[in-house]
């Protein structure tokens, strides 16, 4: 569904990627591991538009990411949850689902999805009318899932779910992602908490200052001794 | 001499001043929403405002005046024209100073300012033009009487502050503007395509101004430089009620047009400015960020 | 050694300039230009550290109309209104700056109040106008017909006033000078960058940014004092307003902020525009058609404002900063390649 071949990227002068090619099919869900600076999020950024490639070519289902205009990329099924979650903190919740499905394309199956959402996310449906800015840690990450989940996208990229929440909700966001995988939606995550993110996924890539380094299935690394010892302290 | 003080506070006069006020409080209101909305925005202070407003009661003067059309059809030309004129300010002006200094910013828009200052010179020549429209009076009781165009400016300018208020809560566009301002970043990753919501927005800006050039038009004489006595105390308002907030812009708007009639009502017009202007600037002292900016 | 020559030479020119018979007209724009040049160097002086005003036309109506008025009102000569003014203008930048800079205001906010400032000074104007004249403007009283020294006016002699616009001027650059190289200077450009980082290192924020205001304000209103007793009239809009205060910012834009003599190249540049403009375009009407007349006395204005927006887009270093940076380009450049060969060989 998803290709990246070759990519190379960065900021101003500063390469973060060099030559990633990684893909995702669909139904699956693959994870971007790897330590603080690796160029994971760079990687989102560059896929959803917010940062430009310098080289190298992005496919989804046949179509070229890097030709599509940056705000055009919401409309090819690529639904982004940002890194810290980014939600509009001045406006209600169920306002921040409605600027998850602004495109004239998804404007008609608001209540639809709205009501998906909320049954995903009964928590969400209590607060709806509530300020995004007050919600705690883990509801503001579900309330960016249900975001990014109302344009009914065919692949989602969560970028670091895990980041700031207390390990008692970052379990609560794994078992959400396992839910929403249970529908089999494809999902790329790119995530600095190895344990618990080979839970819920089938494959993984290991990125290394902005260098793929290894890749494999869940379980391979999960018990692979190199990962182990970096990732998981043992 | 306290004794004339009470007299003249209690007298029937001053509570037809405190009417006016509030009803001159509606057009400052309305004048400083466009502002507001550009800042809260775009996080640019247009000073050429004022002119654009200008501009817009020079249409509608020549529109209604010299080419007969009514009102209805000359106002709507003047909005049409301000809401053009504050499209090309950002396409041809904001659109390449977006990042940078703010200052740069203020300074380029001062240089519209002039530039409008001088087309207008130039097209429409430095004599007082007026509407000539006198609506009259409405007396309340046998002693107040308040004037039809303030009344009217009023009801329009709450009008079109509900209207916007329904725009940016019910409406798709009204929420992207509004989260526009709280992270402009991640709105690609919502479909926004920010450039033209820029545009946009700066349209209805302007079309604001158009707006407030009715009502103005309607008891004001129209001349090139007659920006510079709203423009600066729009931009005064929009601080004190902090800017980008639009409820706090038109709190301030209240505020001060009370206290402008006010002293003008115990002295000369000027003095209410004046007093208007210095607690202002004793304002910007209690509460910098503004008097009803949340404290973030 | 090839700039002292130069300025030598330039100041040998400047000097004898009114002697060469050029005629009352283009002494008269000298003059004129060499006191604007005064009033934007003094507003530069702490519009270059990033306290950028929009109200220096407040002091120098100051400067005037307190000049003027203690004359006329109560026979007190400039060689004691002047400083009175001056005085004047010190305390209104100190009640209007200390709580601006103790209270953090900055960027937008401060430009916003200092323009409030300026039209709270022309309110006034208006206000008292059956002292001030209001709109009307305001003229200082003859002292006699000719010259009078009591009194600081020299009509119809522009020569004495080259002299004293010229002397003024070189004072304005040599405070400048003075600023740039002090201790001061260092302490201002820090907490330009980073206001806490330097208050966190023992700079007295406050006072600094005080201390520059004042002395920007107190030049101003010497250039306000100045310009009151050359034309011997004064109105809110020529001395004072929102459209002096921009009119001061947008020459020191256009000219060059972070150099000595940036406010006058962008002084000369505007004001020279302006003149020719007004000139060539007349004060006429022309009527392309029986109903559309145009009056081209506005096109100097037009010109103005297109000028300045290009400017800031294209050129926010001004004409002294852009050609200052192609030079220190220039030099690296050269210096580099020099390297290079010396390291080659």
């Amino acid at each position: 569904m998803l290709t990246l071949t070759n990519i190379v990227a960065g900021y101003g002068g500063f390469r973060a990627l060099f030559n990633i090619s990684l893909n995702v099919t669909a139904g699956e869900a693959v994870a971007v591991i790897g330590p603080n600076g690796a160029g994971k999020t760079t990687l989102m950024r560059v896929i959803s538009g917010l940062i430009p490639a310098e080289s190298g070519a992005i496919d989804m289902e046949g179509v070229s990411v890097l030709d599509t205009a940056p705000y055009g990329i919401i409309n090819m099924g690529i639904a982004h949850v940002p890194e810290n979650r980014r939600l509009f903190g001045r406006m209600s919740v169920e306002d921040n689902l409605r600027m998850g499905c602004f495109t004239p394309q998804f404007r008609d199956r608001f209540e639809e999805r709205k009501t998906f959402v909320y049954e995903l996310f009964p928590r969400m449906k209590e607060r709806r009318n509530q300020m995004a800015g007050t919600l705690s840690g883990g509801e503001q990450q579900m309330c960016a899932i249900g975001r990014a989940l109302m344009s009914d996208p065919r692949i989602l990229l969560m970028d670091e779910p895990s980041a700031g929440l207390a390990p008692v909700i970052v379990q609560q966001v794994f078992s959400l992602i396992e839910r929403i995988r249970a529908d089999g939606l494809t999902v790329l995550i790119v995530e600095q908490n190895v344990k618990q993110v080979l839970r819920v996924v089938n494959r993984a890539y290991v990125l290394e200052s902005g260098r793929l380094k290894m890749e494999g299935s869940a379980a391979e690394l999960l018990e692979s001794p190199a990962i182990q010892k970096s990732f998981m302290g043992m | 001499m306290f004794g004339e003080f009470t007299e003249a506070l209690f007298s029937i006069f001053f509570i037809e001043t405190l009417i006016n006020g509030l009803l001159l409080g509606g057009v400052l209101a309305l004048l400083s929403l466009g502002l507001n909305l550009i800042f809260g925005v775009i996080d640019v202070v247009w000073i050429c405002y004022a002119e654009i407003i200008m501009l817009g009661m020079y249409t509608i003067f020549f529109l209604h005046v010299e080419g007969g059309l009514p009102l209805i059809v000359a106002a709507a030309g003047g909005i049409g024209v301000t809401a053009l004129l504050g499209w090309m300010t950002h396409r041809f002006v904001i659109a390449y100073l977006l990042d940078a200094a703010p200052i740069n910013q203020l300074l380029a828009t001062g240089g519209l300012l002039f530039f409008f200052q001088g087309a207008a010179m130039v097209a429409f020549g430095i004599e007082f033009r007026n509407l000539g429209i006198s609506l009259g009076s409405l007396a309340i009781t046998e002693d107040i009487y308040l004037s039809w165009t303030r009344l009217s400016s009023f009801t329009i300018a709450a009008g079109v502050v509900v209207v916007l208020y329904l725009f940016l809560k019910r409406s798709y566009l009204g929420a992207a503007i509004r989260a526009i301002s709280q992270d402009r970043e991640i709105m690609v990753l919502m479909g926004v395509n920010t450039k033209r919501l820029y545009l946009l927005t700066s349209m209805i800006g302007g079309g604001l101004a158009g707006l407030a050039a009715i009502l103005l038009a309607l008891q004001y004489d129209i001349h090139p430089f007659i920006g510079l006595s709203f423009g600066p105390i729009t931009f005064v308002i929009c601080v004190m009620g902090g800017l980008g907030n639009l409820v706090g812009g038109f709190l301030a708007a209240f505020i001060f047009s009370e206290l402008i009639t006010i002293g003008g009502y115990f002295a000369d017009l000027e003095w209410g400015y004046v007093m208007a202007f210095v607690f202002f600037i004793t304002a910007m002292f209690i509460r910098p960020e503004g008097l009803f900016q949340k404290k973030s | 050694m090839n700039n002292s020559f130069s300025i030598i030479a330039i100041g040998a020119a400047l000097l004898v300039f009114p002697l060469l018979g050029f005629g009352g007209y283009p002494l008269h724009l000298v003059i004129v230009i060499l006191i604007w040049s005064f009033a934007y160097t003094a507003w530069s002086i702490m519009g270059r550290f990033g306290l950028v005003s929009l109200g220096h036309g407040a002091f120098m109506a100051i400067g005037g109309y307190v000049t003027a008025l203690l004359w006329n009102e109560l026979g007190l000569s400039p060689w004691f209104g002047i400083p009175t003014a001056l005085l004047c203008a010190a305390l209104v930048a100190i009640i209007v700056g200390y709580p601006c800079f103790r209270f953090r205001i900055i960027g937008h906010y401060f430009a916003l109040v200092t323009l409030a400032l300026s039209e709270v000074v022309r309110q006034v104007t208006m206000a008292t106008r059956d002292i001030t004249g209001g709109s009307l403007g305001y003229t200082p009283e003859r002292h006699g017909d000719g010259w009078s020294v009591w009194a600081i006016q020299f009509p119809d002699d522009r020569v004495v006033f080259y002299y004293i616009a010229l002397a003024v001027w070189a004072g304005g650059i040599v405070i400048w000078r003075l600023v740039d190289q002090s201790m001061e200077r260092y302490a201002l450009e820090a907490i330009s960058e980073d206001e806490d980082a330097s208050a966190a290192v023992g700079v007295k924020v406050t006072r600094e940014k005080l201390k520059i205001t004042v002395l920007s304000a107190v030049m101003t209103a010497f250039s306000g004092a100045i310009y009151c007793q050359y034309q011997l009239f004064i109105s809110p809009d020529t001395i004072g307003g929102v459209g002096i205060s921009l009119q001061i910012v947008f020459a020191v834009v256009v000219g060059g902020i972070y150099s000595a003599l940036g406010p006058t190249v962008g002084a000369i540049i505007t004001l020279l525009l302006a003149e020719v403009l007004r000139i060539w375009v007349g004060t006429a009407e022309v009527c392309i058609s029986e109903k559309i007349c145009l009056n081209v006395a506005g096109i100097p204005l037009l010109v103005y404002g297109i000028m300045l927006i290009v400017f800031i887009i294209f050129l926010p270093k001004g004409i002294v900063g852009t050609i200052a940076d192609k030079w220190a380009k220039r030099a690296a450049t050269m210096k580099r390649e020099q390297t290079f060969r010396a390291e080659g060989s």
